[in-house]
This record gives structure tokens, C-alpha cells and sequence, in this order.
């Protein structure tokens, strides 16, 4: 378990939950920051903060100290939950199947 | 550009007999960055209203649907939202026109909602609250083209039979898929044949996700790849050495362009103005009414128009970074500089646009959560060198700083003014705003929260909208405020008339008032006639160019001149510098100060940042009318 500011540029990690005040905390999830969704570092600011994070298809920014109020799993652990999750709900992804394709190989 | 945001005439719509339907308003709701915006200009075209709902600082946009052939129905744009929580203001606003309870706007009959089909499951979030309402309601999937050449799948007709809604593809930028729209308005709105729809328990995220995320698993929904593109060309714009350099490249290139391309632009059209007056006035008897056509009304409006070309192009390259995402870069690369000031990235985004026009920046202030930030930012946005000083920067650089270029031809003296005066704006902005946040609007810091919309090609008719809207409101402002500012002024300095012989220029009621004022101004290095233009540009700023050019049009002995070298004979290179630097401080704008006062509720918050701009303007201008004249007086 980790901090989501822990996560380098290119690791992507599954979100496990927000510690955040309720307002701010359901903006986000609205905006797709809910348990089980896979989060990636995308960029950070030209002088290391805030960052961008992918997220549902969507790339959204936020400073260091929101980013350490959300919780994710490791890296390497979430592949294995991201597929069962969509092996059990039937959606899949693009971009889950093309991680498997390369896992694959 | 004082005048941007008066709303252009628009009366309700006539209900006429032989349109099908019983509906005559309709509401569109979408998320931000779902093409909302692109959409509503395409169903309305030309014919929208902007203004503010009553009360609140949230912008109603309303329009007739022109664009398919319906203007007797009416079509509200709500702000972008991703829930009807009721934790934003935007959302509230929503609730309420939705239901009905918005005083001044009809209840809609039935509701658009826009999804981008791009990442639809968690746009699906929104689907639940909004069908929820039981209106009558057709579900807009947005961006089809791209959803087909990325490779995603979706089923309309399974979403339909989930949602109990129609559903359709549309893609905004290409105008495709709107006659499903029409279909949509044309039946006979009862809401009776609405099924009831199984939702979730609402107002809970996590609950409506997970309906979100069956709903699109049910109907086969399969996400696009994800464009790499924004990506990569992101690892150039956000990179720690190329972002913050390619940030200034685009930001002097905006303004060398305004200025060579500009400028060629402005003489040509001078010219053309003044053979065309001297034309048309031949047709008036000689004497008085000629004097007062020629050198009152069509000297003092003429001299503003010819800034016409140079403001629509910087109108341009705003349209161009704004609807293609960039600003949301700029943002996030200046939220460190805002944070040290006290404010967030979010403050960035008014505090540019305010270069176009500090009036539609105060507005766009609404996406600051935060109250106190909100303020500081709408405090420090006139400082923001907005369109409205183009005319007054450029006619003194034109009259007043040589020709001179560095760097092997590539800069030249006068684009390093130009940008010297934004600069100092800016930088006034910042120090007023650290001042600000650290004093009497000190408060805790609120989260960061930004979407970066994918980069996209701006439209050229979205860009055609934009220009033809700021256009013709500079139009209209030359065509009224400084019309009527230069009559007045040029019978103030036809009066009082002694033997039926006019007074000299400096004996006229005019010259008088402004030899009165004419002391206090004198240590900023301004002669009187510049203090009429002061008085004048309280208006708003581009006046101050209409009235040298009917004062100096009114003297016998500049008359024959053009009005920069009559500026250039009449006015030390002290005073013509300090005379800048004092427009890029004062707040000459009574449109900003009703804007200030709205949105503030009181005439406190105007009267003080009136009283603080002028202070700063009249120290800044003193000092460097001192320094300029002692380096290179």
C-alpha cells in the first residue's frame, strides 16, 4: 500500500481509497478517482508539481499533498485484480487488453 | 473593450403555429470538455445570449435553434458538470433550472444531454442524476467520428433500451447526426411516456460508478485506444526545460505577429479611413458642420477603428490557445508561481484571458472554488493588459520609440516595449494579489483539481464566432461611447463662440478645464490635453485615443498633421513613457468596475481597487517620466 504522490512518472498502480474531505473527495470520484480504477503518472509540472495522472481515460492534475490523500496499491499487484475485475464485470478495456497482449509476449 | 460582455438584444421566442412539438424550451447539460460548448454553437449559430443568472456569478448562455432550423425553441446552455452534487455552484445553478426555480428562466421542457462517447462510463455518471429528473431526455453520444477511427464500440440502441432514453451519435465539430435532434423536437413532448427508470441509490458516487460502469458493460461498450498524440506532444509542453520556454515562445510570438502583421494592416486601413473622409465631407457645405463632422466625430472615431485589425488578431491567438486546450497547460505549469503569490493554477486562466478583456476573466473567476481566492483574483485581474490598451500602447510606441532591432532583426525596440508594459501588469498583479492573500484575504489552501482536456484542432467557425463577436462589439463601441465622447468634445472646444468666431483651442471650455487640471498632472510629464484624455478614458481606455486625435484634430495648428507626429512635437519622450506605464496601472474601465461590483455585491471592493490602481499609476508614471528624462531626456 502506498501514497499515489509515491508513484513515479509511467508507474500506474490501483486506487484503494481517498482520505480527503467530502466535498473534495466526491468531486474526484466523480471525476473517476473510484476504488479499483487504475491510476498512471503521466507528467509532472515543469517544476515537479502538481502532476498528472491518467485516470479512467481522462488526465487530471493535482498538487503533492492531494495526491498523498489517496491510497493505491503497488503496481505489480493490480494487474492481476484489474483483469479479474474485468473478467467478473465483462468490461474490458483497450488499454487492459493491450497490457495483456504485451504480458503476453 | 469595455463593453464585451453588454448582452447583444435578444427577445423570447415568437411561438409560431407551424412548428411540430409542443416544446419551446430546452436545456443542454454535459460535462466539462464533452463538446458542450461546440455543440450549443452549432444548434444555435449566430443567435445566443450571454448573461449572468441573478444572484449568482454562474454565466447563462441562451440561444434559438437556428442551427437546425428551429428558432421558435429556445436552448440553455447549463455549466459543465459532472454530478448534480450540490457542492459546486455551477451544479446548484443546474438543479435549479432544471426544476424550474431559476427566477427569470423558463422551465425547460425537455433536456439534451451531452456525453462524450470517448469515455462514456464515467461520463455515464452524470446519465443517472439527470434522467432521474423525469423530463423528457436524448442522450447526445459526442465525438462518434473519433469513437470509429480509434476502434471503440458502442451500441446506441442497447444504451436507449438501459437508459429508456433515445440515444444518438453526433459529432459537434462535423455537424453530423443533428437531424436526430430535430426528430427528438418534433415529437409531442408528453412526459407520460416516459418509463420509469431503475437507478441507483443517488447522490452517492461510488454507487452511481458502479451502475456507470454495468450499464456500459451491458451494452458491449468498448473504450477507444487513447490518442497518444496529446501525450506526446504533453512530453514536449510539460517538459521541465521545453515547457516553460515554448510557454514564452508562444506568448512573444503572439505579439511580434500582432505587431508586423498588425500594423501593415492598421496604416492600410488609416489611410483608406481618412481618404474615405475627406471624401464623403466634400459633400458638406464648408464652415461648421463640416469642422464638426470632419475633425470632430470622424478624426475621433477613426483614430480608435484603425486598432481594429491588431485587437481581432490577438482576439485570434487567444480563441487559438483557448479551444485548443493549452490554457489548461499554462495553468498547470504556473500553478507554482500562483501558489507563492497564495492563489492556485485555476487563477491563471481568468488572469489570461483578461488580456483580451478583463470583463468576460472576471466571470470566468467562477471556477475558483474558493471565495477569498476568488476575490483576490478578480482584484488583480484589471492589471492584466487587456485589448482596450492596444490602441493607446500602440499609438505612443508608433509616435515615440525608434525603430530599432536587436538580434540580427528578429526583435525589435518596439516589441520589447509593448512587452515591457504586459509585464509590468503582470507583475503588478502578482505582488497586489501575494499582498492580498497574505493581509485581509488570507485563507486555507483549497485542492487542486485540473482536467487536461485532449489538445484538439480549433474549429474555424468556433474562431469565425469569436472574432465576429469581439468585432462587432468594438464596432458598436466606436460607433456610440466615443462617438458621442468626441461631439462633445469638439463643441466643448468650439465654445464659447465670441463674434461668431470660435475660440483658440487652449481659451475653448475645454482647454480651460483641462488648464485647471493641468498642475496636478504636470510632474507625470502630461500637458493639458493629455489630462482631457485622462478625464475621458475614466470611460473606458481606447477613448483616450479617440480624444487626442479630436483635440489635436480641433488645434489649427496640428491639424494638418497626423496624430503621431503631432503627439510627437507636443510631448517629451519622458512624458510619453510615463503616460504608458500609467494605462497599464489605472482602472479606466467602468465596465470592469460594474463587472467588480456585481460580482462582489458591494461598491466597496470597485471604489477601493479603483483608489489602489490610481495611486500606483500616478507613483509608477512620476517616477519613470523622472528616470526616462534623465537617462535619455
Amino acid at each position: 500500500m502506498r501514497q499515489l504522490s509515491d508513484l513515479e512518472v509511467g508507474d500506474s498502480g490501483v486506487l484503494i481509497a481517498l482520505d480527503l474531505p467530502p466535498g473534495v473527495q466526491n468531486h474526484l470520484m466523480y471525476m473517476g478517482f473510484v476504488p479499483d480504477a487504475q491510476v498512471k503518472v503521466l507528467h509532472r509540472a515543469p517544476i515537479g508539481d502538481p502532476t498528472v495522472y491518467s485516470v479512467d481515460g481522462i488526465e487530471i492534475a493535482l498538487r503533492r499533498e492531494t495526491a498523498k490523500a489517496i491510497r493505491v496499491n503497488n503496481g505489480l499487484l493490480h494487474k492481476t485484480v484489474e483483469i479479474n475485475r474485468d473478467v467478473e464485470s465483462g468490461s474490458t478495456r483497450a488499454e487492459t487488453a493491450h497490457e495483456l497482449v504485451e504480458a503476453g509476449r | 473593450m469595455s463593453e464585451c460582455c453588454a448582452p447583444p438584444s435578444f427577445e423570447p421566442p415568437v411561438h409560431a403555429a407551424r412548428t411540430a412539438g409542443d416544446f419551446r424550451t430546452i436545456a443542454l447539460i454535459g460535462p466539462p470538455n464533452s463538446g458542450k460548448s461546440t455543440l450549443f454553437n452549432r444548434l444555435t449559430g449566430l443567435r445566443q445570449k450571454v448573461a449572468n443568472y441573478p444572484g449568482v456569478t454562474v454565466e447563462q448562455r441562451m440561444g434559438r435553434m437556428a442551427g437546425i432550423g428551429r428558432d421558435d425553441l429556445t436552448l440553455i446552455d447549463l455549466p459543465g458538470i459532472y454530478s448534480l452534487d450540490a457542492y459546486s455552484e455551477d451544479a446548484r445553478v443546474s438543479i435549479e433550472v432544471l426544476e424550474g426555480h431559476m427566477p427569470g428562466t423558463p422551465k425547460p421542457d425537455a433536456v439534451l444531454l451531452v456525453l462524450d462517447s470517448l469515455h462514456l462510463t464515467r461520463q455515464l455518471m452524470l446519465a443517472a442524476p439527470v434522467l432521474a429528473l423525469g423530463l423528457p431526455t436524448m442522450v447526445l453520444l459526442n465525438m462518434s467520428d473519433l469513437m470509429d477511427a480509434r476502434g471503440g464500440v458502442v451500441d446506441p440502441l442497447l444504451l436507449a433500451q438501459e437508459l429508456s432514453a433515445p440515444v444518438a451519435l453526433v459529432s459537434a465539430t462535423k455537424g453530423t447526426g443533428l437531424e436526430s435532434v430535430q426528430l427528438f423536437l418534433n415529437r409531442h413532448g408528453s412526459s407520460s411516456e416516459q418509463p420509469k427508470l431503475m437507478l441507483p441509490v443517488l447522490g452517492n458516487a461510488m454507487s452511481t460508478h458502479r451502475w456507470a460502469a454495468q450499464v456500459s458493460s451491458r451494452t458491449g461498450y468498448r473504450a477507444p485506444l487513447s490518442a497518444k498524440a496529446t501525450q506526446r506532444v504533453d512530453a514536449v509542453l510539460l517538459h521541465p526545460f521545453w515547457g516553460p520556454l515554448s510557454f514564452l515562445v508562444v506568448v512573444f510570438g503572439v505579439f511580434q505577429v500582432v505587431f508586423s502583421v498588425g500594423l501593415p494592416l492598421s496604416n492600410g486601413l488609416q489611410d483608406l479611413l481618412a481618404h474615405a473622409g475627406k471624401w464623403a465631407t466634400g459633400f458638406l457645405p464648408a464652415g461648421w458642420i463640416r469642422s464638426l463632422v470632419l475633425d470632430g466625430a470622424w478624426n475621433g472615431v477613426t483614430s480608435v477603428l484603425v486598432f481594429l485589425p491588431q485587437i481581432l488578431l490577438l482576439f485570434l491567438f487567444i480563441g487559438i490557445l483557448e479551444d485548443t486546450g493549452y490554457l489548461a497547460r499554462a495553468a498547470l505549469i504556473a500553478d507554482r508561481v500562483m501558489r507563492s503569490i497564495g492563489l492556485n493554477g485555476k487563477a491563471f486562466i481568468p488572469l489570461l484571458s483578461a488580456y483580451a478583456c478583463a470583463v468576460p476573466a472576471i466571470m470566468a473567476t467562477r471556477t475558483i472554488e474558493n471565495k477569498r481566492d476568488r476575490l483576490a483574483t478578480i482584484l488583480v485581474t484589471p492589471f492584466m493588459t487587456c485589448s482596450a490598451r492596444l490602441p493607446v500602447y500602440l499609438l505612443f510606441i508608433a509616435a515615440f520609440i525608434p525603430n530599432v532591432a536587436f538580434a540580427g532583426g528578429l526583435i525589435g525596440l518596439k516589441t520589447i516595449v509593448m512587452l515591457g508594459l504586459y509585464v509590468i501588469g503582470f507583475l503588478a498583479a502578482l505582488v497586489t494579489a501575494r499582498l492580498l492573500k497574505s493581509s485581509i484575504l488570507k485563507s486555507s489552501e483549497t485542492p487542486f483539481i485540473l482536467e487536461l482536456p485532449q489538445y484538439r484542432m480549433p474549429t474555424l467557425r468556433s474562431l469565425g464566432l469569436r472574432i465576429i463577436d469581439r468585432g462587432s462589439v468594438f464596432l458598436k463601441q466606436a460607433g456610440t461611447v466615443i462617438l458621442c465622447v468626441t461631439l462633445a468634445l469638439w463643441v466643448l472646444a468650439n465654445l464659447p463662440v465670441h463674434n461668431g468666431q470660435g475660440p483658440e483651442l487652449g481659451q475653448s471650455i475645454i482647454g480651460r478645464l483641462g488648464h485647471l487640471i493641468e498642475p496636478a498632472i504636470a510632474p507625470l510629464g502630461f500637458n493639458w490635453k493629455i489630462g482631457i484624455g485622462l478625464l475621458t478614458s475614466v470611460l473606458a481606455r481606447e477613448v483616450m485615443v479617440g480624444t487626442m486625435g479630436t483635440l489635436y484634430g480641433a488645434d489649427p495648428e496640428t491639424q494638418s498633421l497626423s496624430l503621431q507626429t503631432a503627439l510627437h512635437h507636443d510631448m517629451t519622450l519622458g512624458g510619453a513613457v510615463a503616460l504608458m506605464v500609467f494605462f497599464a496601472f489605472a482602472l479606466q474601465c467602468t465596465s470592469t468596475l460594474t463587472m467588480v461590483r456585481r460580482e462582489t455585491n458591494s461598491w466597496k471592493w470597485p471604489a477601493v481597487q479603483f483608489a489602489y490602481m490610481l495611486t500606483l499609476a500616478y507613483g509608477a508614471a512620476f517616477i519613470t517620466n523622472y528616470l526616462v528624462t534623465a537617462i535619455w531626456g
